[in-house]
């Protein structure tokens, strides 16, 4: 079927209010208007991957089952029962989070390039940081999901209590992880090795946010006292916010074409 | 040309360069006396040490400029800048870890201990053969420069935040053993060599600048007069 032509010329004025036509909403709509909207626009962009997820299965099942075995090697690596758990459990912990992690991030974007359904993403009439958003939304839930199996699984299998101080920690910890790690997995997607080149380029820049993290998971599992979390925590927090607004602010660079 | 100013620059610059280390290499290595408190001969190490150590974080700091200009006006000169400054940044990130280590054998007895400064230079080396690695992997010119010039921005808004971190988890672990030069002042012959040899060390990576940004649009010229013919041939 031929589409008429005249569907492709732009609308005429007297079909809509001109002024809407001019300026695109955002600040002509009411206060938060466009607030809500671009929030709607995430939400329906994380909704999208984790539908996804639900039916391929293909991400959670890779990083759970790659995380629990980081924590196996880690046990014949070390003989983890004759050395002290609080001084390498938290590394431990933070390697398989953040190697489980890398799987996820590259799973991510070669879901998006191999069927051109990021070229799909770009078309959709929405800002560019909204996609950023959604695949580090998307991604975090995933990862939050393989740690809260990851960290029960490692505490039984070393005698650990889990202590519930450590949830903010792995909360902000990861966070940092998947803001600077969205956009690498992106720059990846986009080169000929993909998959190898990711975490060369994220681990550097994310040593900050894995020093800081693991000290923190230290300072708890040691019973240290919640004034030295203070320090730590506020360095991660920070972390995440520098990431948080790079990552927003250069994304659109990453995926323009 | 532009191109022929650039290589008539970078042959005065070669010759200025060759005089700077001649004489710093006179004034570190002969002229300047031992240091003498605890230091004696391994001082002169550190003449090529901190320069070298200067000069990349000049370089990477380049790097974040050109490529913030590339991203903003799109011209195949700031990508030419950022590689050049790159592959100089990350050389001479080479030579400031290994002399580091030569000294630190010398002064600590260890080649390497995980000391704040250390192994925030380690790690900003990683970035940046990282950031090479990434080139090497992008075939479209445009997307190369895009796509590093992001990396080449991101890796130096992280060097503060490399500090603040590696300063902080340095506070959990017990100080290195170390002897720290710098308690009492240097005395001036030390200092002028010291001096001397950071303006060496800076007029030397903007020599191997013009050379390198040379070199690479050169190629970019030869490269479009092979298109060229090409075309001509197949006509």
């Amino acid at each position: 079927m031929k589409v008429q032509p005249t569907d492709l010329s732009p609308q005429p004025a007297s079909r809509a209010d001109p002024s809407e036509m001019v300026a695109r909403p955002l600040l002509k709509e009411g206060p938060g208007e466009g607030l809500r909207r671009y929030l709607g626009q995430v939400a329906a962009l994380v909704w999208k991957d984790l539908v996804a997820e639900r039916r391929t299965k293909e991400i959670l099942s890779a990083m759970l089952v790659f995380g629990l075995l980081v924590v196996l090697i880690f046990n014949f690596a070390f003989d983890l029962q004759r050395v002290e758990m609080t001084l390498i459990g938290p590394g431990i912990l933070w390697v398989a989070f953040t190697f489980a992690g890398i799987l996820g991030l590259n799973r991510a974007f070669a879901l998006e390039k191999d069927r051109g359904a990021l070229e799909g993403l770009m078309l959709a009439p929405m800002d560019r940081s909204a996609v950023y958003l959604g695949k580090l939304v998307s991604t975090l839930i995933l990862m939050l999901f393989m740690e809260a199996t990851v960290l029960p699984v490692y505490a039984i299998l070393n005698n650990q209590g889990i202590r519930l101080a450590l949830i903010p920690v792995i909360l902000v910890g990861t966070l940092g992880f998947v803001a600077a790690g969205t956009v690498f997995a992106a720059v990846a997607a986009n080169t000929r090795t993909r998959e190898v080149l990711l975490p060369i380029l994220l681990f550097p820049i994310l040593v900050p946010v894995i020093i800081t993290a693991v000290g923190a998971t230290g300072i708890i599992l040691r019973g240290g006292a919640s004034d030295e979390l203070a320090s730590p925590l506020s360095l991660l927090v920070t972390f995440d916010v520098v990431f948080l607004v790079v990552g927003f602010l250069v994304f659109e660079y990453v995926i323009e074409e | 040309m532009t191109l022929s100013r650039l290589g008539s620059a970078s042959r005065i610059l070669g010759v200025l360069t060759t005089i700077l280390m001649v004489v710093t290499l006179y004034l570190a290595l002969i002229w300047s006396p031992p240091e003498r408190t605890m230091l004696g001969n391994s001082v002169r190490i550190l003449y090529f040490h901190a320069p070298a150590a200067w000069t990349a974080y000049l370089s990477f700091g380049v790097v974040a400029l050109a490529s913030i200009l590339y991203l903003w006006r799109r011209t195949r000169l700031w990508d030419v800048i950022a590689l050049a400054s790159v592959e100089i940044g990350v050389l001479l990130t080479t030579l400031t870890l290994l002399s580091g280590m030569a000294w630190g054998q010398v002064i600590w007895g260890v080649p390497w201990t995980w000391d704040a400064r250390l192994t925030s230079t380690l790690i900003l080396w990683l970035i940046y053969i990282g950031y090479l690695m990434l080139r090497a992997s992008v075939d479209d010119p445009e997307r190369r420069a895009r796509l590093s010039a992001i990396l080449g921005i991101v890796g130096a808004l992280d060097i503060p935040i490399i500090h603040f971190a590696v300063l902080w988890w340095r506070t959990l672990h017990p100080a290195p053993i170390a002897v720290r030069p710098g308690g009492p002042a240097m005395d001036p012959p030390l200092v002028i060599a010291l001096m001397v040899s950071m303006v060496a060390f800076t007029v030397l990576y903007i020599y191997l600048m013009t050379a390198r940004v040379q070199l690479e649009l050169t190629r970019d010229a030869a490269e479009a007069v092979r298109h060229r013919r090409e075309l001509a041939l197949g006509d």
